[in-house]
């Protein structure tokens, strides 16, 4: 078919156009919904007025995650613990007993394959290429890591969803993130993604959705490109891809939503389809040189506030825009951090490894291979590792990982958001500084008064060995970030 | 969603610029499972304050708020609109909002009117003893002291507000595009339609 060149993003759009209103707007078909317990409640709660169903509830799939306590969840007897706040408890209470009345699959808090909704995508194979994919959480752009185009929702939206299958949206501009060469030894996706947001800042994405292109990409490991995409919305993009091929597909054989027999062998003819052609128009294009990329930090309290490791904290100064200066003026002041303070020299007193963003085996074994018969400095206070998914934790457990963490003094804890957002018990105190392998550094984000340094797994756990930020290069035999 | 016309009554003289979403709901009250019950921690900071138009008694279970430029930044959140309607407010007056609140009053069925800043001050003495009359239908602003002050609104939301026709129920007129689209996706990809492993392994 002699047609006009298109992007991967434009052939999953087209794919899924129900109906072209006349202003523009189109009526998109999802093929994938995922449901956790904090966005949903009001939306069953207005199904359940209206008397309305789920359109679709073979398509959805529920399950808890920003809430859960990371503590043990079931006692020496088999029973059940109970969740101490009661707000919380309600929530989860809710999703439990919505998800089975209309229909909806739900992976309770005590099954092994509970997690983040984020890694129990990919991971069940629920999220597949070339699908649409929402969720009632703007981290859902990580499932463009194995080409899906996904995106986060508001509450009426996931009702609309829920109800009709569809979504009324307007198609995306398109945007290209070229990068040229290969990472580093010790530079890993983390790095990369929070490099790119620094270059492009958090607006640099509104009203695209970004294509991460080039070698890196095609050499990254699924975990990794899942990692890039997922921070795609710190970039201000609604949505990231990444195109699908022989990686992804080895990723997903086998996963217990993945299609089986032929259908595995249709579905990977056309998600070979789906890659952008040659010649295709993005709406804008930035090259990135891989090169260029070391070790990244956080400093302040904007996810483009970064620097190398080897770095120092920038003065207001140093920004062009007046209001930019205001802006870091104020974050310095949360962060309590001084202009031109070597980054190497920032003490942290917790280390929290875990999030969509960096919860996969993957990351635990970076970040394992450098905490390996080593211990947490005496400084740091609390550091946790919150694997994304129970098959993640049992993994991780089958390889010893676990007892390296526990070792070097980290608390090993059952999968959830935890302390990404803070919603559980698991908090940064006010004042005190964490390294994290979660995505957004924003102001309270850990806690009330807490200071975030968004960092790799590799990275965090240097700085647990260490007692600062500092460079994992220095530490560790070094590895290769990209593979 | 409760079909709007015309709105008469007390309106809370507010005033205040760049109530951001935290303001009209703070982020203690998001761990609820409904969208009722979130009245009671609307405005909570100001409503801390002793003398803060909320909480004099003529403008209890007014229908409209009169607020500063920049209404409801900040997150996302659609409490805040559903802390407001739980409140009793139906619509809000303003020199302008942010895109996001804009989008989630709409869909909850509360009117946002912008109006130029200098007669959101004039709204702003009147309101603090008489009631004000928001007219849809016409696109107008009416006081007991013959003001009229004429709106913008973009003729879908309109139609919406008017008629009461929430997304859902539009989206759900067009069932048959949808049922199609389901029969093309099953024959162009129906390893998408096969996801009952789990219950059945
Ligand atoms: S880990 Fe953090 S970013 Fe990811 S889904 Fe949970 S709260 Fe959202």
């Amino acid at each position: 078919m002699a047609s006009k060149p298109r992007t991967l993003y434009e052939k999953i759009w087209d794919q899924h156009v129900v109906d072209r209103l006349d202003d523009g707007t189109c009526l998109i078909y999802i093929d994938r919904h995922l449901v956790h317990e904090v966005t949903s409640p009001q939306a069953f709660e207005a199904l359940r007025l209206a008397g309305r169903t789920v359109r679709r509830p073979d398509l959805t799939l529920a399950v808890p995650d920003h809430n859960l306590p990371t503590t043990k969840r079931i006692a020496a007897d088999g029973s059940r613990l109970p969740i101490e706040d009661t707000q919380s408890a309600a929530q989860l209470a809710a999703l439990e007993c919505n998800a089975p009345s209309f229909g909806i699959d739900y992976i309770d808090a005590t099954a092994p394959e509970q997690g983040i909704v984020h890694v129990v995508g990919p991971e069940q194979g629920f999220s597949l290429p070339g699908t649409t994919i929402v969720c009632g959480d703007s981290h859902t752009a990580a499932h463009g890591g194995i080409g899906a185009l996904a995106f986060g929702i508001g509450t009426s939206e996931v009702e609309h969803v829920l109800a009709t299958q569809t979504l009324q949206l307007r198609p995306s501009k398109t945007m290209e993130v070229r990068v040229d060469g290969m990472l580093g030894p010790g530079v890993t996706a983390k790095d990369l993604i929070l490099h790119i947001i620094g270059i492009i800042g958090t607006a640099g994405g509104t009203g695209h959705v970004i294509e991460y292109r080039g070698r890196v990409f095609e050499e990254m490991s699924v975990e990794g490109r899942l990692t890039v995409c997922n921070m795609s919305i710190e970039g201000g993009a609604r949505a990231g891809l990444i195109a699908p091929d022989e990686r992804v597909f080895e990723y997903l054989r086998g996963r217990p939503y993945s299609p089986q027999g032929d259908d595995w062998d249709n579905a990977v003819t056309w998600w070979r389809s789906l890659a952008t052609d040659e010649g295709a128009y993005f709406d804008k294009s930035v090259v990135i040189e891989a090169a260029n990329v070391e070790p990244t930090v956080s400093w302040g309290t904007s996810p483009e506030d970064v620097v190398a490791v080897g770095g120092c904290v920038p003065s207001p100064d140093s920004f062009a825009d007046p209001s930019k200066q205001d802006a870091v003026r104020k974050s310095l002041d949360y962060m309590g951090l001084a202009p031109g303070t070597p980054i190497e020299d920032i003490a942290v007193e917790n280390i929290f490894i875990g999030s969509c963003t960096n919860s996969r085996i993957e990351d635990l074994r970076a970040a394992a291979e450098v905490l390996k018969g080593r211990k947490k400095a005496p400084n740091v206070r609390w550091a946790i590792v919150v694997p994304g998914s129970g098959l993640v934790k049992r993994q991780a457990e089958d390889e010893g990982l676990d007892r390296i963490f526990t070792d070097a003094g980290f608390e090993w804890r059952e999968p959830g958001c935890s302390a990404c957002l803070a919603m559980n018990p698991d908090k940064v105190p006010p004042g005190e500084r964490c390294a994290s392998t979660s995505n957004r550094n924003f102001v309270g984000r850990q806690g009330p008064g807490s200071r975030t340094h968004l960092v790799s797994p590799a990275m965090a756990a240097a700085a647990a060995v260490t007692g600062r930020l500092a460079d994992v290069r220095n530490l560790a035999p070094c590895q290769d970030g990209a593979a | 969603m409760k079909a709007v016309s015309t709105i008469e009554g007390r309106a809370i003289p507010l005033g205040l610029k760049n109530v951001d979403t935290d303001v009209i709901i703070p982020a203690h009250w998001l761990k609820t499972v409904s969208r009722e019950g979130l009245g009671a921690g609307a405005f909570e900071t100001i409503r801390a304050a002793p003398g803060n138009p909320f909480d004099v008694e003529d403008f209890a279970n007014a229908p409209i708020l009169i607020a500063g430029d920049n209404f409801g930044c900040g997150s996302s959140r659609e409490h805040a609109a559903w802390a407001m309607l739980d409140m009793g407010l139906t619509a809000v007056i303003a020199p302008s909002f942010s895109d996001i609140f804009a989008g989630n009053a709409f869909k909850n069925g509360i009117l946002a009117v912008e109006l130029p800043q200098d007669q959101v001050d004039r709204l702003l003495e009147i309101a603090k003893d008489q009631p004000i009359t928001i007219d849809l239908e016409n696109q107008v602003v009416t006081t007991p002291f013959q003001d009229r002050f004429e709106f913008q609104i973009d003729p879908f939301r309109k139609r919406c507000l008017l008629e009461g026709l929430d997304e859902i129920g539009l989206t759900l007129a067009s069932e048959s595009a949808i049922a199609a689209h389901e029969i093309m996706r099953r024959g162009t990809t129906p390893w998408l339609d096969k996801t009952n492993r789990r219950r059945s392994a």
